[in-house]
């Protein structure tokens, strides 16, 4: 009588499996990473000046009405981008908590050659930009703290009555290196994370998105900011 | 008692194999499988069954034995049943599947299975073992291992030493490790199913005989220390090969003789243990440090051709800046038909040869330049240099990690290193050694090479003894049992124990002065100089007294440091060395004793005009079989020789020939 | 040349272990690293200090049992194994600190050895293709294109070190596990169970206290035997797949 193979016992942790816990954070991150690059083709309209920028403020609010009411939409986005964010952080603290226990003891001397920086900040980077985008909600949502001389009920005075203060505009640059690094390595990683990468070219592919996304929107979102300071819109 | 002949030695009775079937040979395995006694399904679960050592030929037992239901446990001294020896096979594995119609059958692999070892041994294993070779092909295929395909999606062969047709399946120059891996994960899917326990980084120190049958085993945990029997109904032990005794060889650095040796010592003979084969495509010796020496597959034997320069004064010359017609080819040249891909035997004694005329390459090592080259200009002429990447790509990278040259631009250097045994424990038809319960697969046993082994046969040898062979033979055995339950307070195991416990004691308790690496350097020279690729009588008289005095010395002064209830290397190496300082002698005595030359042994009294090993059939043609009889008051081995004669029916006995 | 060494010296499983430094003098550049420390191991042994223990077996980069981290690099500064290191890769004065793989799941035993047990106990919750001995059918039965044997085999050349587990900054074995689906799956012979096979692989690799993988890709850096990142991509892509079949 030949034995049977017997199925493996069902030994999923009560967290779910890491690779549960890193599709939630490839998700979350891809809806973040469309966010950001709505978001910030938005503000780029800063460029085109007053007029246009709080028509589209404006704009984001009334899609859909009647059939949804005024910043139905912002409200489906809004709930939607807090969902993602509490899964993100939420696996990532936990994958972080597992990676910390396995390995109690460090390494007296550890070198780590083939990695990208950016890889290996992504848990910083994405503290770096939780604590930025509480920062920026409390001063661009609510309550809208002015920083500036600008109306507050005026997007556009705003916006660019922040950032001819320095030091604001010093945060958010620093803040877009994060975000820059955090694309960099995030994008790869959420399609390596969705399985799209396993061959060399499509790896090539990935990582080269990930390089031009992360440049692209740090590039395209800190730009306003820093003509407001130099002045080069007022 | 019978007197000591040549006073070294006694002649016993002859042995001969009552297992093999008395019918026509290619009926012999199929009227065994019938004839064995059947073990009821249910019958199997009360049946244990201890398998040492999870190369191909254990790990194949362990897997098929727990399929059939068995209760299994296997041990190895690794720390994963996967890295067993086996895993370094490059070149390939044989199987008469004759995919290519290049006149491939399982007689002719039987045939030159048989004239490959010099017509020296067992006819009527070698036929099973050809016989069942299509059958490993298509395990491993179903298991999943990746062999070298065609582009249609079939399978690729290439050709090995000794033969001349394409019957060699492999996967780069990973072959062994496929295999095993394949092995392994149906091993592993047993341990899944209960019905194999793992015990890996555990040592066989000895073997546990009740009522004279295999009983069980004493090993030692070598991580916590503890020593502890197992006890089960049958012992299989699959432990590989004592090529070590050389110290530097081809084999990983834990190969040893312990659980052989140990056997042999307990009752089990030991057959043909002077039969080494010397490989001749090694990477060359560097320094005294060396620990180990690096094989590069015989298959480059294939598209490489093989030269020294044919004036002593170009050996130190770049091998570029010599002509062709100041370069001697020199097996092409003295054997046309098979040119580079004559047996292994002997490419490595004319290597020998060329470097002892003093036209052997690479750095001066003592008076002689020991080395070859093996030059790919041609093959990457004809084919392009991707070509032979993808053929033989890990190979050269390997070299040029070891020597910090490219083979792509300059020719390799290769000399001959000692890499496999023949000789091992005697078994019969059914692999059963002379202990009832007591089992030898794999390159354990003595039984299909003969006296010298073909390439890629080993893999064969190692996956029909495990997958096929044994769980066949084996349970005509078991069907005697259950046998009498034995227990961990049964006098001969707690005397097993104790033996096992004294001698670790005594180990520890000499403190002298010399590291146990330093005794087995100094048996491997001993060894390798007269026990190696030429044999003499004096030169073998020398060793064994040599090798005596250095066990002496053993005992006396060797340094073991720490303590036996930790990981302690230095024990398990010396625990080992002990064994192989015995083991030594024996393999001189043997060879002192066959006058003759034949496949891996050579023996310069016994040579044709033009030097070719020259055989005594009317005298030789029988497996030396070596009964342990102790050690003597002045401290030699006085082991008793049991002669089985090896009869040829299917075969005609010819002087090999290859020319 | 001269270098100086401080090693990772542990007596036991469970009890605290410190860097010690040993100069060696004479090292021949040729030595393997290996050699170098069985030099050391004679000195110490002269002196009446008992040896380093370390593991290895084939000394040929194939067993998979030896590796040590060096200087903070898994299998040290080359793409090979700690064995086919040789001490031409280092310069004279060098100080190479020699620390065991760390991780959880892969407890120090004594001084440079390890338990990698947990990697066996992944193939066995499914690494394998189950198939009786005797029931296989003839090999030429099943035609594998071989761009797919090739990609197999790719995967099938993983040696079982733990330089990837070592390597990672999260102690993931997923690169080990990744080669084994790969290889496995690539194959038709692999179809029939591959949903349940990753399914559980991955399980018993969360079970056994690896990490997860975040992407970062110092395995395949470490690996010796190169197994692409990308494995790890095709576990993923298996993974959901046999969760999207169950
Ligand atoms: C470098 C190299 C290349 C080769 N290439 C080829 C080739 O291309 N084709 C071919 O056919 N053959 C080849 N061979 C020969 C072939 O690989 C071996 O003969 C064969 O693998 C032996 O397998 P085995 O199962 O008998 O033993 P091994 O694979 O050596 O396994 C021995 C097992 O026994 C265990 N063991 C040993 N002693 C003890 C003990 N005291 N206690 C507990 N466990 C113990 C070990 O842990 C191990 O698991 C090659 C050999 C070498 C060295
Ligand atoms: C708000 C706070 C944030 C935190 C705490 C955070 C943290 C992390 C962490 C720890 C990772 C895992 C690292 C890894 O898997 O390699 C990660 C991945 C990722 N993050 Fe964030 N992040 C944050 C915000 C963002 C934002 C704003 C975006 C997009 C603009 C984003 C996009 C991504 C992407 C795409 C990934 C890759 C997912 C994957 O690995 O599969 N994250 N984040
Ligand atoms: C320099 C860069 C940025 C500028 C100038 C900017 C500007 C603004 C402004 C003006 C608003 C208010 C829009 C409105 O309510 O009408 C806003 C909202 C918001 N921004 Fe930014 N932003 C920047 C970068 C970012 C980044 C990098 C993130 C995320 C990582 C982000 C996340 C958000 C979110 C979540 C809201 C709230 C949307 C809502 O729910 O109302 N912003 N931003
Ligand atoms: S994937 Fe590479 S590093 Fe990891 S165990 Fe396998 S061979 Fe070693
Ligand atoms: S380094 Fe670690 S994080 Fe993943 S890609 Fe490799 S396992
Ligand atoms: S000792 Fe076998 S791989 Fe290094």
């Amino acid at each position: 009588m030949a034995t049977n193979t017997l199925p493996a016992a069902e030994r999923t942790s009560k967290a779910g499996t890491t690779l549960f816990l890193k599709t939630l954070m490839a998700v979350s991150g891809v809806v973040f990473v469309l966010f950001v690059a709505a978001h910030m083709a938005g503000n780029l309209k800063v460029l085109q000046g007053e007029r246009s920028f709080n028509t589209y403020a404006e704009h984001i609010r009334t899609i859909g009405e009647p059939i949804l009411p005024y910043a139905g939409l912002l409200w489906i986005l809004r709930v939607g981008l807090i969902v993602s964010l509490v899964a993100h952080v939420a696996s990532a603290a936990i994958l972080a908590a597992r990676a910390s226990k396995a390995r109690p003891q460090k390494y007296q001397v550890k070198k780590n050659p083939a990695s990208t920086p950016s890889s290996r900040t992504m848990r910083w980077g994405g503290l770096a930009l939780l604590l930025f985008v509480i920062f920026h909600l409390l001063q661009f949502t609510a309550p809208k703290m002015n920083f500036g001389d600008g109306q507050t009920g005026n997007p556009y005075q705003l916006l660019v009555g922040s950032f001819e203060i320095w030091w604001i505009t010093l945060i958010y640059f620093a803040a877009m290196v994060a975000l820059g690094l955090h694309l960099h390595h995030g994008v790869w990683s959420a399609a390596q994370t969705l399985g799209l990468t396993s061959t060399p070219k499509s790896r090539r592919i990935a990582k080269t998105a990930g390089a031009v996304v992360g440049l692209v929107i740090s590039i395209g979102f800190i730009l306003p900011p820093l003509l407001v300071q130099f002045d080069v819109i007022n | 008692m019978s007197e000591l002949v040549e006073g070294l030695y006694r002649l016993g009775d002859p042995i001969s194999d009552h297992a093999t079937p008395d019918v026509d040979i290619t009926k012999m395995w199929p009227e065994k499988q019938f004839t064995n006694k059947l073990v009821n399904p249910a019958n199997r679960r009360k049946l244990s069954v201890i398998i040492v050592g999870t190369g191909l030929a254990g790990a194949s037992a362990a897997a098929t034995m727990g399929q059939d239901g068995y209760n299994v446990k296997v041990f190895c001294y690794q720390d994963s049943t996967r890295r067993a020896h086996s895993i370094a096979a490059q070149g390939g594995i044989n199987a008469a599947k004759n995919y290519n119609d290049d006149g491939d059958s399982v007689y002719r692999l039987f045939y030159d299975t048989v004239k490959g070892g010099d017509y020296r041994s067992r006819e009527s294993n070698v036929y099973r073992l050809a016989d069942v070779s299509t059958k490993i092909i298509d395990q491993c295929v179903a298991q999943g291992v990746p062999f070298a395909r065609e582009y249609g999606g079939l399978l690729d062969n290439r050709s090995f030493g000794g033969v001349q047709v394409a019957r060699t399946f492999y996967a780069a120059g990973q072959t062994g490790q496929q295999l095993l891996i394949g092995a392994y994960q149906a091993m592993e899917r047993q341990v899944q199913a209960g019905t194999v326990q793992e015990f890996t980084r555990h040592e066989m120190l000895e073997l546990v005989i009740v009522d004279g049958r295999a009983r069980g085993i004493v090993a030692r945990d070598m991580t916590t220390g503890e020593i502890k029997t197992h006890l089960a109904d049958a012992v299989v032990l699959a432990t590989g090969g004592y090529g070590n005794v050389f110290f530097l060889s081809t084999n990983a650095m834990g190969c040893n003789a312990t659980a052989t040796w140990r056997a042999h010592r307990k009752g089990a003979l030991f057959g043909n243990p002077c039969y080494t084969q010397i490989h001749p495509t090694c990477i060359p010796v560097s320094g005294d440090y060396q620990s180990k020496l690096t094989l590069m597959s015989e298959s480059l034997r294939n598209d490489g051709r093989i030269w020294v320069p044919k004036r002593r004064e170009d050996a130190d010359k770049d091998p570029r800046d010599i002509p062709e017609e100041d370069r001697d080819y020199y097996l092409e040249r003295i054997y046309p038909s098979f040119g580079n891909l004559v047996p292994r035997d002997i490419a490595s004694r004319q290597a020998k040869n060329v470097c002892d005329e003093g036209r052997g390459v690479g750095p001066l090592v003592g008076d002689f330049r020991r080395g070859v080259y093996l030059d790919f200009a041609d093959a990457m002429a004809r084919l392009s240099k991707d070509q032979v990447k993808a053929k033989y790509g890990n190979l050269f990278d390997m070299y040029e990690r070891i020597t910090g040259e490219s083979p792509y631009e300059v020719p390799m250097r290769i000399y001959p290193a000692v890499h496999y045994t023949m000789g091992g424990l005697w078994v019969d038809y059914d692999l059963r050694t002379t202990i009832p319960g007591l089992y030898a697969i794999g390159e354990a046993n003595f039984s299909d090479h003969g006296a010298n082994r073909l390439g890629a046969s080993s893999l064969m040898q190692c996956l029909a003894d495990g997958y096929f062979v044994l769980p066949n033979t084996i349970r005509d055995y078991l069907a005697e049992g259950p046998f009498d339950k034995v227990t961990d307070d049964a006098p001969e195991v707690v005397e097993a124990r104790a033996q096992v416990e004294d001698r670790l004691q005594k180990l520890l308790a000499i403190q002298g002065e010399r590291s146990v690496d330093s005794f087995h350097k100094e048996l491997g020279h001993i060894m390798w100089e007269y026990c190696g690729m030429e044999r003499s009588d004096e030169g073998l008289r020398k060793a064994i007294g040599l090798i005596r005095g250095l066990r002496e010395e053993f005992w006396r002064n060797v340094r073991v440091l720490g303590s036996a209830d930790t990981l302690n290397q230095s024990l398990e190496k010396a625990g080992r060395v002990a064994d192989f300082l015995e083991l030594g002698e024996l393999m001189c005595i043997d060879a002192l004793h066959r006058r003759e030359s034949c496949g891996g042994h050579f023996r310069v009294e016994s040579q044709t005009e033009d030097g070719e090993a020259l055989r005594h059939d009317d005298e030789f043609a029988y497996v030396a079989n070596w009964e342990f009889t102790g050690i003597d008051e002045t401290g030699a081995l006085v082991p008793t020789l049991h002669k089985e004669e090896l009869v040829y029916k299917f075969i005609e006995l010819k002087q090999r020939s290859y020319k | 040349m001269n270098l100086t060494l401080k090693i990772w010296r542990q007596d036991g499983p469970d009890v605290a272990g410190e860097l010690v430094t040993y100069p060696i003098s004479d090292v021949s550049p040729e030595m393997s690293f290996l050699e170098m420390l069985d030099v050391l191991n004679e000195q110490l042994i002269e002196q009446g200090v008992e040896p380093v223990a370390f593991d290895s077996d084939c000394r040929e980069g194939i067993c998979g049992m030896c590796g040590l981290m060096i200087s903070g690099e898994a299998h040290g500064p080359e793409v090979t194994t700690t064995c086919q290191l040789h001490m031409r890769s280092f310069t004279d004065g060098d100080t190479i600190t020699i620390e065991p793989w760390r991780a959880e799941a892969f407890p120090v035993v004594r001084d440079l050895v390890v338990d990698r047990s947990a990697f066996d106990r992944i193939i066995q919750s499914g690494g394998y293709i189950s198939v009786n001995t005797g029931a296989a059918p003839e090999a030429h039965s099943t035609p594998v294109p071989k761009e797919n044997a090739d990609r197999a085999f790719e995967a099938a050349k993983c040696i079982g070190c733990g330089a990837c587990v070592a390597a990672c900054p999260n102690a993931s074995a997923m690169l080990f596990v990744g080669a084994k689906i790969r290889h496995l799956g690539e194959m038709p012979q692999g179809q029939p169970e591959r949903d349940a096979r990753v399914v559980s692989m991955v399980n018993q690799h969360d079970h056994e206290g690896f990490g997860g993988c975040t992407n970062i890709g110092e395995c395949a850096g470490a690996c010796p035997k190169e197994i692409p990142l990308d494995v790890i991509s095709t576990l993923n892509s298996d993974f959901r797949r046999a969760k999207r079949h169950s």
